[in-house]
């Protein structure tokens, strides 16, 4: 197993942000270690080389694609997707005419197409407007493309049947050259935008906000920060959702929002 | 009976395991001390889309309640944790876990390679790592790890395992401080727990 010192990770770190104001400071330390373990062995180079390539040249978008990890799936526990179906999303439409979702750290889009099939399927999607953020400009193109291997389409369908769906997800996307194309219609009102959540500013106010497996990359000063973001991007009685083995019982305004669902994690802003 | 020539220094125990490992994780849960001392890390390999089941059948046969920590959850004596589901599961400098959705390793995810190597990163010769019956790689490097940094190297009995490809991986790499059926590592812990009265 290789190893990589603190002080060459903090080099790093320090480059990023002082020239690019990236601040990767308050990332979980194994994760980040082993991103940059990854970007050294794909690029078969040293830190040194590493650290005169972020100075030098425009690397810095091939650095931030490696460095966010971009594993995701559609319909990730189809339990979660069937709550917000039955429960979460009929509670906001009670009180709303039109719901603002913001997927934070939408990575390259698969989360944003459930979501998207999901409002169709319940006869929504002209209902609602979705901001889709990451700062990884790289992914945002690949998620506005909507373009996936064809052999993460198995596991997505799996996802899809166990979400209970409404047909196949084979009707969402058609295959061309050992790709699945998704129907662009899907997400022609979606606005993908790239945005920070570390440095970024709060932008707008939203009725659920979806950051799955998202902050686990982060150590927890830096969950405080971001779920304070979270808190103040939200109307009060909106909900967020963070993966099912993440928690805001350790966050410093935990007390501002209740669980609704806790097997899923969806916590609602009770607190302004 | 002397023959692990333990002490008390250890701070952690890590098991890693996979396919046909299920019946000696149960022996050993249900055979440990009462108020075993120290945290017991488990990273075995399970279906990705199966969220729950596993940990509840685990908790009955266990002496000590096994549970599935959350990110950031901090690290305590005397809990049996176990990797969830499609995370990756790693210790962190500071005695707590983080979890992670990283690219599979040896096809895993959890990684056996990522909580052993972590917490080796973490915990250093005061850690002992036990690697059981499996049928691939997963868990040789996180084993090596271990030993260089000073650690305790256990695997199961490559003859009593079902599939032997793990341990006998560990063994090809490392030195392997002991070779153990799964009794004796049940007599393992009964044995370390005695230095810790």
């Amino acid at each position: 197993m290789k190893e990589i010192d603190i002080a060459d990770l903090k080099k790093i770190t320090e480059l990023v942000k002082t020239k690019y104001n990236y601040d990767f400071t308050n990332y979980a330390m194994s994760s980040f270690k082993r991103r940059i373990l990854r970007i050294l062995e794909l690029q078969n180079t040293t830190v040194d080389v590493l650290i005169k390539k972020l100075n030098e040249s425009d690397f810095l978008d091939d650095f931030l694609n490696e460095i966010t990890v971009n594993v995701t799936e559609m319909f990730r526990d189809p339990p979660f997707w069937r709550v917000l179906r039955d429960d979460i999303l009929p509670a906001i439409m009670l009180n709303h005419q039109k719901i603002r979702i913001w997927h934070a750290g939408c990575s390259s889009g698969e989360e944003v197409f459930s979501m998207t099939i999901m409002l169709r399927e319940m006869g929504i999607l002209d209902k609602v407007s979705i901001i889709a953020t990451d700062l990884d400009t790289t992914i945002l193109e690949r998620a506005k493309a909507g373009e996936y291997n064809l052999k993460n389409m198995e596991l997505n369908e799996k996802n899809y049947i166990r979400y209970q769906g409404n047909s196949t997800l084979k009707d969402y996307y058609s295959e061309v050259g050992g790709k699945a194309i998704m129907d662009k219609s899907l997400v022609e009102n979606v606005s993908f935008r790239k945005h920070d959540l570390v440095n970024g500013e709060v932008f707008n106010k939203f009725d659920l906000i979806l950051c799955r497996n998202v902050m686990i990359y982060f150590n927890q000063t830096l969950q405080n920060d971001v779920l304070r973001k979270f808190h103040e991007s939200l109307f009060k009685y909106g909900y967020l959702a963070i993966g099912s083995k993440e928690s805001l019982i350790w966050c410093d305004i935990a007390n501002k929002f209740i669980v609704v669902n806790n097997e899923e994690k969806i916590y609602k802003k009770i607190k302004d | 009976m002397s023959r692990f020539d333990l002490n008390n220094k250890y701070k952690a125990v890590v098991i890693g395991g996979s396919a046909g490992s299920f019946q000696g994780i149960v022996k050993i849960l249900s055979h440990l001390p009462e108020d075993f001392p120290l945290p017991i890390i488990m990273c075995l390999h399970r279906l990705k889309h199966v969220r729950n089941g596993f940990v509840e059948a685990l908790s009955i046969k266990s002496i000590m309640e096994v549970t599935e920590p959350f990110d950031k959850e901090n690290i305590k004596r005397g809990k049996v944790y176990l990797a969830p589901a499609n995370y990756h599961l790693s210790v962190e400098l500071g005695n707590y876990f983080s979890l992670s959705t990283e690219e599979m390793i040896n096809n895993s995810r959890p990684a056996i390679d990522i909580t052993l190597g972590t917490a080796a990163y973490v915990y250093r010769d005061k850690l002992i790592g036990i690697l059981l019956s499996g049928a691939n790689r997963d868990g040789a490097v996180g084993m090596k790890y271990i030993k260089d940094k000073g650690g305790l190297t256990i695997v199961q009995e490559p003859s009593e395992c079902m599939i032997d490809t793990m341990p006998t991986a560990a063994l090809n790499i490392t030195p392997i401080d002991h070779i153990l059926k799964t009794d004796d590592i049940v007599n393992f812990f009964s044995e370390l727990n005695k230095h810790y009265k």
